[in-house]
């Protein structure tokens, strides 16, 4: 075990501060790990060794300044997943098409977080473009989950778990279309929020379905994704769905107190085709916080159950116009050999994009083609009004919602999920949550019996972010991380 | 012999004059430079997006209300999805479902008649880039610095009839939106593109006509020579007892065929949805209320008032309107000089000419009023003739000069001194003694002559009467 990577962010940052440790002294250590563990996990596409090295020198010297005496991560290393743009580092979204892309512009969490004095150290794996729930459709393979390398991460932003749970990194950053952060986060044991649509820039952001997508962060506890939280948030004048908030200082949140919480338990989420190791450490869950002083309460909300079709039909129609930029025209993959124009997109797009990128982008064409348009998409978007009215009622009784994060533990690298119903199913706990544009936090509460972590997820309102990390942290000192008991 | 009507309609698409792009912070500046005003977002770079400029809604609703639209107070941007090289991002970020403004229309005169036409809708929208064909490596490259500059479409009813009434609705349209100063409106630039759509129908009909579309159009004389060369070529397929195909046609101007480009598909598959990335617009009462209150006056205003207030014709009113940079300088002028008529002539007749003569735009003039009206007072003070005056104008109009100096400069200025003007009409008796004696022998008309001569020998600087007076004095002394 390495004393220094296996430290929380926080506590890292605060030994920098004073002088224990020095950011180049942590860096080393960090790509030393990395570089180590990378062939057991493959969950870096970049490692980005001499740029990090080059950031870590000038945020000392800003340290020794005191020029970061306000920045809670100052000098933590963090790795980002490899959908959001870094200026002179090459962001592929894990698909050939975009292979050999290099940005010249830092999404603005880039921005935010290189002001703060984080490092960023590499760029991580993630399903091809975000499209998937294990990494398995990244161009470059697919991650290892370190509780169990036979198992997948999760996904799409595998890498972003995988690194923080295997400390080849401290924190790291992802974005959450339909669950894509907290579903990783459970099947690594980590902490993973999805913020309230509006509250983190997209700014840089590869889309996926730009009215579902939000980045956030993956952290050891609830403590070091607030940090982050707080650094990444914001409005931004290049996002006009960033939302303008008066306070966006989310630590405060960080107190052992949930007496009085009322908290609801949708009944739809503990349906039978939850695992049975699930629901036990989900009832033991409840018993915590009753045991804290929460109010815990089960009732019905039965219009989620039609989140995941609506949730397919509006993702894919955005997906397929979002990603029809990429033709081989100006940047990307081109193919060798064409016959015009149309040949040019036809081949381009067709030797580039994985199977799963394609069957996403026919389904959204298809969607929204003529005459589909009012069947499916603007039905979609009413499902989708209807499902953020639901929640505002339940929002009216409670504070904060529980369920549990996904219906199993992380499937076996080599299980083919090719019934869409029951992968509609295990997307029924999260999807609603984006479609509703609601913040959702993933914390880890025990293993089942293979050893794999269990997650659950608290669910706030829009905006209202620090109830949920409130009953996070109060969780959080009952059931302290874990780390994988693999790890060296 | 049955006759046939012809049926027309226009989408324009007008650039506007912000002076930055739609979506991003980029200059809207006609760069010859390829790609020289662009950025990540409006060349459509992964995970940009875009933001819109208020002052490009602003604008548009001024179109709007201008053209007698209802404003809608919720607009949405949506995305029209098709793959061209010039489109950036693969989709256009426009408007379909609820478009900034509707329902209007405007009012066209022509010789003999007025008549409305119907807007259907105004939309706001985004160009694309643009695209060259490098003959040098038989390459087609691709210039983003238009990508991104603010479009207004302006779709009309099917109410016209003739070439006449589309060049005078055109004329009306670039006129408003010039004199509200939100587009310049150069058809040569591709500031002010037009489609036609043009069909046929026997008169008395109530049935359209199958339309077919002319793009590609960028003068009025290549729109009036489309119009004429498709409603032929309609009206002898319907002769002959042919249909007409629904599609889309380029107008080649240089050999003055009109060509079949693609057929029209009866659902142009655009999947139209509206954009994730651009919140819906909301404009309030009061916003509305502010945009309309500060709607300039309008030529037809301002024709009603010139006559009023400056006793001009209405048909100078007309000419000095054309531009509101003409109205400009002509009111500026009138008010300082106070001589309206006399400056209307001037830039009608003097003008008008040099700007013929110089191929200037009539929207691009720039005279300076205080030197102008100090013109006017110059002639009327006898300091300069006509002659010279017409001179002077079109240095004022081309270089800016001040007429004082320049006069002075230039030894322009009337001679009325009685000396000097004596000893040049006493060079002229001595070079034609014929005359003199003449004159002497009672033949009196040849003073006119040596009047003439004296003139032509001081440029013109004199005044004929006086120097008249002088010879006549001369002559009797001889």
């Amino acid at each position: 075990m390495n004393d220094i990577t296996s430290m929380p962010a926080l506590m890292l940052a605060s030994k920098i501060k004073n002088k224990e440790l020095s950011v180049t002294e942590v860096l080393d250590q960090q790509l030393k790990v990395i570089h180590e563990r990378e062939p057991l996990y493959n969950s870096y596409i970049t490692i980005m060794d001499d740029e990090a090295q080059k950031q870590a020198k000038l945020v000392q010297q800003r340290i020794d300044a005191g020029e970061l005496n306000d920045s809670p991560l100052a000098g933590v290393p963090i790795a980002i997943k490899d959908n959001i743009c870094t200026k002179s580092v090459r962001t592929t979204c894990a698909s050939k098409m975009l292979e050999n892309f290099v940005p010249n512009y830092d999404a603005t969490v880039i921005e935010k977080l290189k002001n703060s004095g984080v490092i960023v150290i590499g760029k991580v794996n993630l399903d091809e473009f975000a499209m998937g729930g294990s990494t398995k459709t990244s161009y470059f393979g697919p991650s290892k989950n370190p509780w169990n390398t036979d198992h997948v991460p999760g996904g799409s932003s595998g890498g972003s778990a995988s690194v923080v749970a295997a400390e080849q990194a401290f924190i790291s950053l992802g974005s959450d279309t339909g669950g894509s952060i907290r579903q990783p986060a459970s099947y690594c044991g980590l902490v993973g929020f999805k913020p309230t649509y509006g509250t983190v820039s997209r700014y840089g952001l590869v889309a996926l379905a730009p009215s579902l997508d939000q980045i956030g962060p993956f952290g050891r506890t609830i403590s070091d994704c607030t940090a982050v939280l707080d650094i990444i948030s914001g409005h931004d004048p290049k996002d006009s769905s960033s939302v303008n908030i008066k306070n966006y200082s989310y630590m405060e949140a960080l107190v052992n107190d949930v007496k009085k919480m009322k908290i609801g338990v949708p009944n739809l989420f503990l349906n039978k085709d939850l695992d049975e190791d699930i629901l036990n450490c989900f009832t033991e869950v409840v018993e915590i916080f009753e045991n804290m002083g929460a109010e815990v309460e089960y009732f019905d909300m039965d219009k989620l159950k039609y989140g995941p079709q609506a949730y397919y039909v509006i993702s894919c129609a955005e997906a397929s116009s979002s990603l029809a930029r990429f033709d081989g025209v100006r940047y990307g993959y081109r193919t060798n050999d064409y016959d015009g124009l149309t040949d040019l997109y036809k081949k381009s797009r067709s030797e580039a994009f994985g199977d799963e990128v394609k069957r996403r982008i026919m389904l959204g064409a298809f969607t929204q083609g003529p005459g589909n348009y009012e069947a499916y998409y603007n039905k979609a978007m009413k499902v989708r009004r209807l499902i953020y009215d639901e929640y505002q009622e339940a929002f009216d009784k409670y504070d904060i919602l529980l369920s549990p994060e996904s219906l199993t533990t992380a499937p076996h690298i080599n299980y083919n999920n090719n019934d869409p119903k029951d992968k509609y199913r295990s997307e029924m706990l999260n999807v609603s949550v984006n479609l509703a544009g609601l913040p959702g936090v993933s914390i880890p509460c025990g293993r089942d019996k293979k050893g794999l972590p269990i997650g659950i997820q608290l669910i706030g309102n829009r905006f209202d972010e620090k109830k949920i990390i409130r009953a996070a942290y109060a969780f959080e000192q009952v059931k302290p991380y874990k780390r994988p008991s693999t790890l060296i | 012999m049955k006759d046939y009507e012809i049926v027309i309609g226009l989408e324009v698409h007008v650039e506007l004059s912000t002076s930055s792009k739609i979506f991003c912070g980029c200059s809207t500046k006609f760069s010859l430079d390829p790609n020289s005003n662009c950025c990540p977002v409006c060349t459509g770079m992964p995970g940009t997006l875009p933001v819109l400029n208020k002052k490009a809604t602003e604008y548009a609703v001024a179109a709007g209300l201008a053209l007698n639209c209802n404003i809608r107070k919720r607009t949405i941007f949506d995305r029209k999805n098709y793959f061209y090289p010039d489109l950036p991002k693969a989709y256009q970020i426009s408007q379909l479902y609820f478009p900034i403004a509707e329902n209007g229309h405007i009012k066209i005169e022509l010789e003999g008649y007025e008549k409305v036409i119907g807007i259907h809708e105004m939309h706001l929208e985004e160009d694309a880039g643009k695209l060259i064909h490098d003959s040098d490596n038989n390459n087609t490259l691709i210039d983003y610095n238009r990508a991104g500059i603010p479009l207004i479409e302006i779709v009309s009813k099917p109410d016209m009839t003739s070439s006449d009434e589309v060049l005078a609705y055109l004329d009306k349209l670039k006129t408003s939106l010039q004199y509200l100063s939100v587009a310049d409106c150069k058809m040569q630039e591709g500031g002010m593109r037009v489609d036609i759509n043009l069909s046929v129908r026997e008169v008395g009909d109530k049935k359209l006509g199958t339309r077919t579309e002319i793009k590609n159009l960028n003068s009025f004389r290549a729109i009036a020579r489309a119009i004429e060369s498709e409603s032929n070529r309609q009206i002898e397929l319907v002769k002959k007892g042919e249909a007409v195909d629904l599609e889309t046609r380029r107008w080649d101007d240089i050999s003055g065929e009109n060509i079949r480009m693609r057929p029209k598909e009866n659902v142009e598959d655009y999947r139209y949805f509206p954009d994730p990335d651009i919140p819906p617009i909301e404009f309030s009462d009061q916003e509305i209320d502010r945009i309309k209150s500060s709607l300039p006056e309008f030529r037809e205003e301002k024709i009603i008032r010139f006559q009023k207030d400056y006793a001009i014709p209405k048909y100078d009113a007309k000419v000095l309107t054309s531009s509101k940079k003409m109205a400009d300088i002509f009111e500026n002028t009138a008010n300082l000089c106070n001589r309206p008529k006399e400056v209307s002539n001037w830039l009608m007749v003097e003008g008008m000419r040099i700007i013929k003569d110089n191929n200037m735009d009539l929207w691009e003039v720039d005279f300076n009023p205080k030197k102008f009206s100090k013109l006017i007072l110059m002639v009327e003070e006898g300091k300069i003739n006509r002659t010279i005056a017409k001179e002077v104008f079109e240095k004022i109009f081309l270089e800016d000069i001040d007429p004082d100096e320049y006069v002075k400069k230039q030894g322009l200025a009337m001679i009325s001194d009685d000396r000097e003007l004596g000893k040049a009409a006493l060079k002229i008796l001595d070079k034609n003694p014929g005359a003199v004696s003449d004159y002497k022998n009672g033949k009196t008309k040849v003073l006119g002559y040596l009047v003439g001569q004296t003139m032509k020998d001081m440029g013109g600087r004199a005044d004929p009467n006086q120097i008249s007076k002088i010879l006549k004095g001369l002559l009797e002394e001889i």
